[in-house]
Formats: C-alpha cells, structure tokens, sequence
C-alpha cells in the first residue's frame, strides 16, 4: 500500500464515521479504512492524536493569474493553500484577462498542471468581461472545466441578464456564485454603513446593497429552478432570506467567510485597510447571526475570498485602497480556535463546512474518504499552539487582519491525491 | 502650564474633557499676542512646522500659518495635489520624506478620513489633524468652543443647533463631539438625506425641521452644503433647501434675543443663510476667524515636544 495513516481520529460525515482507524491509500485513492491495517505502507504516517479529514476545499479564492502575478500567482496561492490545510480551490475569474472564455479556463487548468500541488478548479465569469451585459461562452467553459460561474467583485446589476444566466446554466447544472450587491445603493463605499462610517467619517455600504440582491436571486431562482450560491454573506437579513427560500425548497446555498463570522465594523477605528473587504465587516448583531447560522446548519460552506493584494497597492489612504484580505493560511486555525475549541461547532460540521459541501455544490467528486474515493485528506492537530505571522506566508502578499493572533489548532498535513503535498 | 500628554491631535473624539478646557484657556491666553504691538512670542524658536495641504484650503491654512508665525516657528508649506489618484508618491513616502527633515509637527490636511491617523502611525512628528475627509476637523470645534465660551461664559447646558450638510460635514461630527463632551445640549439639523445613521449616537436630537433647532436655541452652527461631496442627489434644488433650511430673517424671529449665529465658512449668502444674518450683530462669525488663530496657537505649543510619543488609540 501507498500510503498508511496510522490510528488517527477520521472525522467524515458522509460516512457518519468518527472514530480512531488506519486509513491505507493505494494509486491515489482510499484502499481501506480498518481498525488495524495489517499491511505495511511504504509510508506510514503515525496519526495518533491527529484528526484525518476529506480533503478541505476552499471554493472562493483569487490566484490573480494571469494579470496580477505581483500580488498572487497559481503556484504561491496553492502552496499557501496546501500550508493552510486546502486540498483544492476554486479560483474566481476576475483575472486580467477575465476568465470567461475556454482559452483563460485551460491557460488556468494547464498551468495548473505544472505548478500546483493541489487541485485547481476554475470558476468561469457569468458575462463577457464579467461586465453584466453579455452571458460569456458558459458551455465552452463548462466542456474545458469550469465548476460554477460567478462574476465575483462585480455583482450582475441587470435583472434580465441574471435570469438568463440562471436559465441557461441549468444546462450544465453549473452553480451560479453571486456576489450580492446593488452598485447603486452601495454608492461608492468603503466600510459598513452604521454608527462607526458615521463616527469616523467613511462612506458607507449600505447593508441593504446585499439583502436586496439576496431577495433578487431567491425569487430568480424559484423561477428558474437554478442552483445559486450566495458568495460571503454578510448581513442578518441576507441569511434570513437564504434560510426561508431553504425552506420554500428553492436551490440555494450559501458561504460565510471567516473574517464577517469574527471580525466587526468596530475594527475599523484604527483605519486600517486590513479591515477593509468586499462585503464589509458587518455589525456585532450581523456577526451574532451568521455564527448562529455556523451552527445551525443555515450557512453550507465557509470560503475564505482569499484575495492578495501587493503591498504597495494595500498601503493607502483607507477609501483609495483595494478590498480584501488574503484567508488561506489562517482560515482553519480560525476556525479550530474560535468555533471548535469553544464547543460551538463540532469537527463533523467543520468537516461539512470545509469539504462535504463546497464538493457537494460544486459537483466534485470529493468531500469524502469512503472506499475508492480520492485520497485528498486534510489532516488537523487540534492541539497545536500557533501565532499568525503573515511574514510566513506562502501567499505572495501579506494581508491580514489576524497577523500576531495566537491560536490553538490547525492544519498538521496536506495530502492530494495519495501524494503529501505540505506538511508541518 | 501643563501640557497635551499625547503625540497627535488627530479628532475631538480621543481628547478628555479636561483635555479640551486646558487647549481652551491656553488659547485664551495666547489670545492677547494679537493685540501686541508686536504679535510675536518665542515659544516656538528653532521648531519646525510643515504644512501639508492635499487639500485646497485658504482658510485654515493661513489660520495654521499665522498661529506658527507668532509662536516664532520655522515653517514649510507642502501643498500637494490629489486631484488624481495617480501613480505618483504614495502618503506614507511623502511622509517619510518629509520626516527626514526633522519637523517637530506637522500639520495635515487630506481629503481621505484617517490619512493623518496614518501619518501618526508612521511619523515620529506629531501630527495635527487640519481636516481629513468627512471625518474630523479637531481645530475648528475647539475654535468654535473658544468663541462660544467667550460670549456666552460656558458651554455647559447650551442649546447648540448644528443645521446643514452634516453627512459631507467634518465640523458637524468634530463640534457634535465636543459640545456633548462639554455638556451642551446639542441638536442637529438638515434634509434626511444628510443626516448619517446612527449620528444621535454621538450625542445630537435630531430633527428635519429647522423651526425646532432653532426654538431657543442659545447657538446656530449654520453649515454649508458641500456639492463637492456629493456625488448625487440629496435634496430636490437649492432653492427648495433654501426654503426649507436657509437662515433668514424671518426664521430668526423665532429665536432668542441672545442667540448668536455661527457659521466655519465659506459662506453661501442665498443658500445656508442670508446676508442679514451673517452680518447682523448676532453673528460671531468673524469672531470665529480671530479665534481660530488663538486655538492653533494653543494645540501648536501644547503638543510642541511631544514628538516620539506613542500614538494614542482611537477611541471606540
């Protein structure tokens, strides 16, 4: 046998398995989950105390390749991928040139192939130049490779076009990610609307940008029978509309990043752009609500909207400088310390959160280590003390809000495919 | 005489009460050198301010520069244009240029909230906030105090009627702040459309009718309405805002006989307010001009040594 790990604890709730067992991997896939495994491995891992997981899959990143090699590339955003305990991505098309055509899909796929350790899955834009007037070629990229088609960072403003792409992605069964947000009631802000974009003299988002855009899809896709997935929601009222649509039986799912379930508007006092990202930091009362809905079940996955931003670009004056924060290598150490370890949630729906569902909604044939499945296994020391230090990181750009954060837990091996491609 | 025991004067928000009387009657003080034969005092020998304008101001500016010049410091005026957002020189390099000469403070003025937050982050200087953004303008309250005070005796138990832009308005949020810190009675005062969320929060009443703020009101801040904040619509035309908000004569029949007005300029005659009133006996409006100078001076000597500070965390 390939590979054998050696008594560690497998948390996996497709098989409703959690229990302390070998796990042997032969040609890249699962060969056996016993007791003991009797066979020698020509590796053998000893996993005691360890947590053996189906292999994470963060479905909202932004590898800035092609265009911005100087603040992400496909090779340094795997690698802190895999450091982050990531088996797989899904990249965002808002690349330089946009990924809506199936020429950038296999540029991505095929450079992929070349530097990337982990598994790289494309998501192609909604409309050409995602510029929300034209549906891009959505099937030549669907036969390519795409998983899902969004056009992330700008939400699809005209109505009619929206319906259509729901419409006409019904074809592949391509999830539609949207990125929910009103241009015209956003109006140019940099930070949540409320009390702190008052006090500190910061144009506002205001909240019902996203809540009204929520509402929009839900009723689009009632009509359509599409499958849409909300990209980081962020408000109360945006995941109450998910939840009663759920209900209503409408295909819908949606994600929650780890910094809108920790992080609030009141951070961003200090005017740092490390707090500034695409939805803003919510209120206190909108964070209570998306870690209730952590818990509950309400919110599916959590993605990271990993998104690097060079040093130079991110070092401005608080409305001049870009959205967003990079989330790949502090993402599960986040999540372990703020959620696991304080009894909020248990491994099993940290498991669902981070693999059972993103490969669930984006059809992939993973998300679980049953018998002849892939063998990609994210493997966590619940234990381990660790300090965020983003002069660490793999990702080419070091924008974080979580630098100097102590936290205990995280990702201890990566492995793709039967291959370990990070450990610690 | 004591001092500021901090680095910068970034906002009214992180100043104590005690804080603002001692900026107050120190500014009282230096408030005699102008009638000096000779408006000049050595406080400040061999220290050097550098004013840096991304914003045009004529104003505040002067008002810095003549505060500088009786405090006999050595000035550079940095104005830089931000019309663009260009590729040029990021803040933090102009600043760390600007550090290598070794100011002892510097004053800023820029069209982004927290640009000088960020400057006395990196800055061994200390920083004067002269403006930034729709967010603080610390100097302009405390000249506003100063007047205040003068006619009135205290700002304790005021009714101090703020009326105008007060979403586009650094004023109104620094002057909210002080007032509610200082005791007054603070009401704000415009079209909906420019009253931010949650603005009672920092200690104002709130209404949309100019008839009520004005209602014994022992102060009227009148506020211009910045078109240049604004990138729609927030009121139907100037003329109804002028029907609805506009200072006249008429509307101050309804005030006390006591009430002064108050205005940080420029002024709009014919929009925020008539020429009757910003020239009539109850207008202190010049009043703020001369105290303006005074209230630099004070913030220029008081923090003048205090470079090397760490800088004092925002206030929540």
């Amino acid at each position: 046998m390939q590979i054998i790990l050696r008594q560690g604890r497998i948390v996996d709730p497709s098989q409703k398995l959690n229990r302390v067992v070998d796990l042997g991997i032969d040609e890249g896939r699962v060969a056996e989950i016993a007791p003991r495994i009797r066979k020698k491995g020509r590796k053998e891992i000893d996993a005691r105390g360890l947590v053996v997981c189906p292999g994470f899959i963060d479905m909202h990143v932004h590898l800035r390749e092609p265009g911005r090699e100087d603040s992400e590339t496909i090779e340094s955003g795997t690698a802190a991928a895999a450091r982050g305990g990531f088996t797989g991505v899904a990249c965002m098309p808002n690349t330089t040139p946009v990924n809506d055509s199936e020429a950038v899909t296999s540029f991505i796929l095929e450079r992929a192939r070349e530097v990337s350790r982990i598994s790289v899955y494309p998501i192609g834009a909604i409309t050409k130049g995602s510029q929300g007037e034209t549906l891009a070629e959505i099937g030549e990229m669907y036969r390519t490779g795409i998983v899902a088609v969004s056009d992330d960072g700008h939400s699809v403003q005209n109505n009619q076009v929206m319906r259509r792409a729901m419409e006409y992605s019904r074809l592949f069964d391509l999830p539609i990610i949207d990125h929910c947000e009103d241009r015209d009631l956003a109006a140019g802000g940099c930070m949540h609307e409320g009390y702190y974009s008052t006090l500190l003299g910061l144009r506002g988002i205001n909240p019902a940008a996203e809540e009204m855009h929520v509402v929009r899809d839900c009723i689009l896709a009632r009509q359509t029978g599409a499958r849409v997935h909300i990209a980081h929601i962020s408000t109360r009222r945006s995941l109450e509309s998910v939840e009663r649509a759920k209900k209503e039986g409408i295909s819908i799912t949606c994600e929650a990043t780890p910094h809108h379930l920790l992080l609030t508007d009141a951070q961003v006092t200090s005017y740092d752009t490390n707090f500034k990202m695409h939805p803003p930091l919510r209120s206190q009362d909108d964070v209570d609500a998306l870690v209730a809905g952590l818990c509950s079940g309400a919110i599916d996955a959590i993605a990271t909207d990993h998104a690097p931003h060079n040093i130079n670009d991110k070092m401005l004056e608080f409305d001049r400088a870009p959205f967003g924060i990079v989330g790949l290598e502090t993402a599960v150490s986040l999540v372990l310390d703020r959620f696991v370890r304080t009894g909020l949630i248990g491994l099993e729906r940290m498991v669902e959160l981070f693999s059972t569902s993103p490969a669930r909604i984006l059809k992939l044939e993973r998300g679980t280590l049953a018998v002849g499945s892939w063998a990609d296994i994210t493997v966590l020391n619940c234990e381990q003390a660790i300090e965020v230090k983003s002069s660490e990181f793999l990702s080419r750009s070091r924008n974080t809000p979580f630098d100097g954060w102590r936290l205990v837990g995280g990702p201890a091996m990566t492995i793709v495919r039967g291959r370990v491609v990070w450990t610690v | 005489m004591a001092s500021l025991n901090q680095k910068d004067l970034l906002g009214i928000a992180q100043l104590s009460v005690e804080e603002i009387n001692l900026i107050l009657d120190t500014a009282e003080a230096l408030r005699q050198v102008a009638d000096r034969p000779i408006k000049k005092v050595p406080t400040l020998r061999g220290k050097t301010v550098i004013n840096l304008f991304f914003e045009p101001s004529t104003r505040t500016r002067s008002s810095f520069e003549l505060a500088e010049r009786r405090l006999s410091a050595d000035i550079l005026n940095f104005a830089v244009s931000t019309s663009s957002v260009s590729k040029g020189e990021t803040l933090l390099d102009t600043a760390r240029n600007l550090e290598s000469m070794a100011p002892d403070v510097i004053v800023v003025r820029h069209s982004s909230a927290g640009a000088p937050h960020m400057l006395g982050r990196v800055c061994r200087s200390s920083i004067i906030n002269a403006g930034d953004g729709m967010h603080e303008h610390p100097t302009q309250a405390l000249l506003d105090a100063l007047t205040i005070r003068q006619v009135k005796g205290r700002l304790e138990g005021l009714k101090i009627a703020i009326i105008g832009d007060i979403a586009h308005s650094r004023v109104a949020r620094s002057d909210t702040i002080l007032f509610h810190k200082a005791g007054s009675q603070v009401w704000v005062c415009g079209p909906p459309t420019l009253i931010p969320w949650d603005f009672d929060k920092l200690g104002a009443r709130i209404t949309g009718h100019i008839e009520e703020a004005i209602e014994s009101a022992d102060v009227i801040m009148m506020l211009r309405v910045q078109h240049e904040r604004q990138n729609e619509a927030f009121f139907p035309s100037t003329r109804e805002y002028y029907n609805f908000y506009g200072l006249t004569r008429e509307r101050m029949r309804m005030a006390r006989k006591d009430t002064i007005v108050m205005h940080p300029g420029p002024i709009n005659r014919g929009v925020e307010i008539d020429s009757d009133v910003a020239d009539a006996p109850y207008s202190v409006i010049l009043d703020q001009v001369a105290n303006g100078v005074a209230a630099r001076m004070a913030v220029l000597y008081l923090l003048s040594g205090n470079a090397g500070l760490k800088p004092r965390k925002l206030a929540r």
